[in-house]
């Protein structure tokens, strides 16, 4: 029992930085944005944050540090793709590099240096709960700030007028540009706080979960599978938080893999979460393809299954919308 | 697109230029990088000797096979991200096809080498077009996917079954006989073959997209693929073709990489050209006819960018950083381009 709690508590864990992306991405792109720009934004939050934290001993303002850096580069796209019309697949993907290639270069100093981290919080009188205690008791604070985050998106993306206006520009910019909405700005805004979220991930990596920084610093990879995940997720925050934990649960059972089969080098694992990625995408797909609804929709059982587990991109997703060129 | 004069034409680029050198000095600044001395160390490094010239043409090899490549693809409005997987699984075909002859072989042998090499690039583009086509599964995500799990069938070969005797250690399989690495050119590090193939590559990319109903018919795919459904023109198998002629170009590169340049199999053998490839294309706006000279600028900066942690004290990914900067600059001039162009329609 208490292994299976420590299993959970180990999953939460590695799915906090994870958690965090993915939310952040699922805001952007229920504006309607595609950010491609994860994985590099991750790095050079994580450097940022470390190396801000490093200076001033501060591993919060780590935190603050990485949070304005994801802000930064969401921005860079957001003006880029928004307002300049430009590919928002092409800066994404540029922006990937350059800020890879960034975090290395800017973080060459800090390379391997000792640094402050989060720690752990503890709840008063929590770790006296038998279960439960053991999975909340004392743990790293961006695990509880990725369970807050989570109730947090879920609360603001359904029940605020707030969320609805997100959905708006995203599903339909056009009426929602017809109900005096400004679309552009609202879509920034979103990217900006979307990359924030991509930031504390960043930073969750460098200062909670791999602590240090380094060339790798080992969390090179996660941005692309969070964008996977948002996809398998169906841009629902709960959903995707979900599926975030289930990559965090193979990534952890990969080291329990390891130690079953130590013929195979340790470096093969690390790529192990990727062919789970294109895999599940394609679980994900088959199920729009033509012949596999014909199944499905012969068996009521597969339909009412389906129904649950239909998903659907915001309708507008990665689509320019130029409010000079009318409704 | 109406036609504007070249002094107009080359002004954009000059401006898109100007700012990717400011914003490569403005983040620069907080490294203490001294911008004119290090600019000095990144040309000095990579021009001021024959070899490094011949090293320089040996970045450049690769990376032309592959920004080549990618236009083929990119015609068809697709992503191939996979060209870095591509890329190594070309040398991983190449080192098997050369494990029997390991006392050495004739040209015969380098020529298998090759095609095999075409065939395993080829073959893992099929698999990121096949996921695309019939599994829905976007190939940005299946590309980046394979990339990644080619990379872990290298270090598992490398520590695995391909181990050099005795010791197994990233610094690769045991080096090749010396009669099968490619002739070099005069006493540079660069092989006339490989820049044959590169030139090879340049030519039959500009004859199939341009000279051939074949690319014309790719074109109609990307610009519209449900007429081009309607008026039978295959798009599934011609998407496939297209990533597969990518990634042959890719895999090409791989053997390149493994013939002329490490002799031998490494995890690193692709060094990241798949990827700069990516931004080479972008920013050549996928016309090929730009394609060579950013890939010599390129190479230029790759192979200078060396001598940055040695002289500088500086990490050698700056060259990658000037690379992203210089491509984001040009999309931010076009972008700017289309504001000024819209407001002026706009009054």
């Amino acid at each position: 029992m208490d292994t299976f709690a420590l299993t959970i508590a180990a999953i939460l864990m590695a799915g906090a930085p994870l958690v965090l992306a993915t939310l952040g991405e699922t805001l952007t792109e229920k504006a309607g944005i595609v950010n491609l720009s994860l994985d590099g934004s991750i790095l050079l939050a994580a450097m940022a944050a470390f190396a801000c934290s490093a200076t001033f001993d501060s591993p919060w303002l780590g935190m603050l540090a990485g949070a304005a850096v994801g802000a930064a580069i969401a921005g860079v796209l957001g003006v880029i793709g928004i307002y300049l019309g430009q590919s928002q697949l092409a800066v994404g993907f540029i922006l990937t590099l350059l800020s890879r290639d960034l975090a290395y270069f800017l973080g060459h100093n800090f390379s391997r240096q000792p640094g402050p981290d989060l720690g752990l919080w503890t709840i008063p009188g929590m770790s006296d709960v038998p279960f439960v205690g053991l999975i909340f008791g004392a743990r790293s604070p961006v695990v509880y700030m990725s369970l807050m985050a989570i109730v947090f998106c879920w609360w603001w993306m359904f029940r605020t007028e707030g969320g609805m206006r997100l959905r708006a520009v995203g599903e339909s910019p056009r009426a929602a540009f017809g109900r005096g909405i400004r679309v552009r700005l609202v879509r920034l805004y979103y990217c900006l706080a979307g990359g924030a979220l991509v930031g504390l991930a960043g930073g969750a990596y460098s200062l909670a979960v791999k602590p240090g920084w380094g060339r790798p610093q080992g969390c090179e990879g996660a941005g692309w599978i969070a964008l996977a995940i948002v996809i398998f997720g169906g841009w629902h925050p709960v959903r995707t938080a979900l599926g975030a934990f289930f990559f965090a649960a193979l990534q952890v059972s990969g080291i329990h893999l390891q130690e079953i089969f130590p013929s195979i080098p340790a470096p093969v694992f690390q790529v192990a979460p990727f062919p789970m990625m294109i895999l599940t995408l394609l679980a994900v797909n088959m199920g729009r393809m033509g012949w596999i609804q014909d199944i499905i929709r012969r068996h009521p059982f597969l339909k009412s299954l389906s129904k649950g587990w239909s998903i659907e991109a915001p309708a507008a997703l990665g689509q320019d919308f130029n409010p000079k060129k009318g409704l | 697109m109406n036609r504007e004069s070249l002094l107009t034409q080359t002004g954009w680029l000059i401006l898109a230029l100007l700012l990717a050198l400011a914003l490569t000095v403005i983040v620069a600044l907080p490294t203490g990088a001294p911008p004119f001395e290090t600019i000095y160390v990144l040309f000095q490094g990579s021009l001021s000797s024959w070899s490094k010239v011949g090293r320089v043409l040996a970045g450049w090899v690769p990376l032309t096979l592959c920004s080549a490549g990618l236009l083929i693809p990119f015609t068809a409005r697709l992503w191939n991200i996979g060209v870095e997987g591509q890329v190594i699984m070309g040398a991983i075909f190449c080192t098997a096809a050369l494990r029997p002859f390991d006392d050495g072989g004739s040209a015969w042998v380098i020529a298998l080498a090759l095609a095999a090499s075409v065939a395993g690039g080829a073959f893992w583009a099929l698999l990121a077009g096949l996921l695309r086509v019939f599994g829905r599964v976007h190939e940005i995500f299946s590309g980046l996917g394979l990339n990644f799990v080619a990379l872990g069938v290298t270090l598992w070969l490398i520590f695995g079954p391909w181990k050099r005797p005795g010791v197994a250690s990233m610094s690769g399989t045991e080096p090749l006989d010396i009669s099968l690495w490619l002739p070099r050119l005069a006493n540079m590090s660069v092989s006339w073959v490989g820049l044959a193939l590169a030139v090879a590559a340049l030519a039959l990319v500009y004859i199939l997209l341009h000279r051939t109903k074949w690319g014309l018919k790719l074109r109609a795919v990307g610009e519209n693929p449900k007429a081009a459904t309607l008026f039978s023109l295959g798009p599934h198998r011609r998407l496939l073709q297209a990533f597969m002629f990518c990634g042959g170009l890719a895999g090409l590169a791989g053997a390149v990489q493994v013939l002329g340049v490490y002799h031998r199999l490494l995890p690193n053998i692709s060094s990241g050209y798949g990827y700069t490839a990516l931004l080479v294309s972008m920013m050549a706006s996928f016309r090929l006819s730009l394609v060579p000279f950013i890939c010599l600028f390129f190479a230029i900066l790759n192979v200078g960018s060396i001598q940055l942690p040695l002289q500088l004290g500086l990490d050698s990914s700056l060259s990658g950083v000037i690379q992203g900067i210089m491509v984001l600059s040009l999309f931010i001039v076009q972008g700017l381009r289309l504001w000024l162009k819209q407001r002026k329609e706009a009054d």
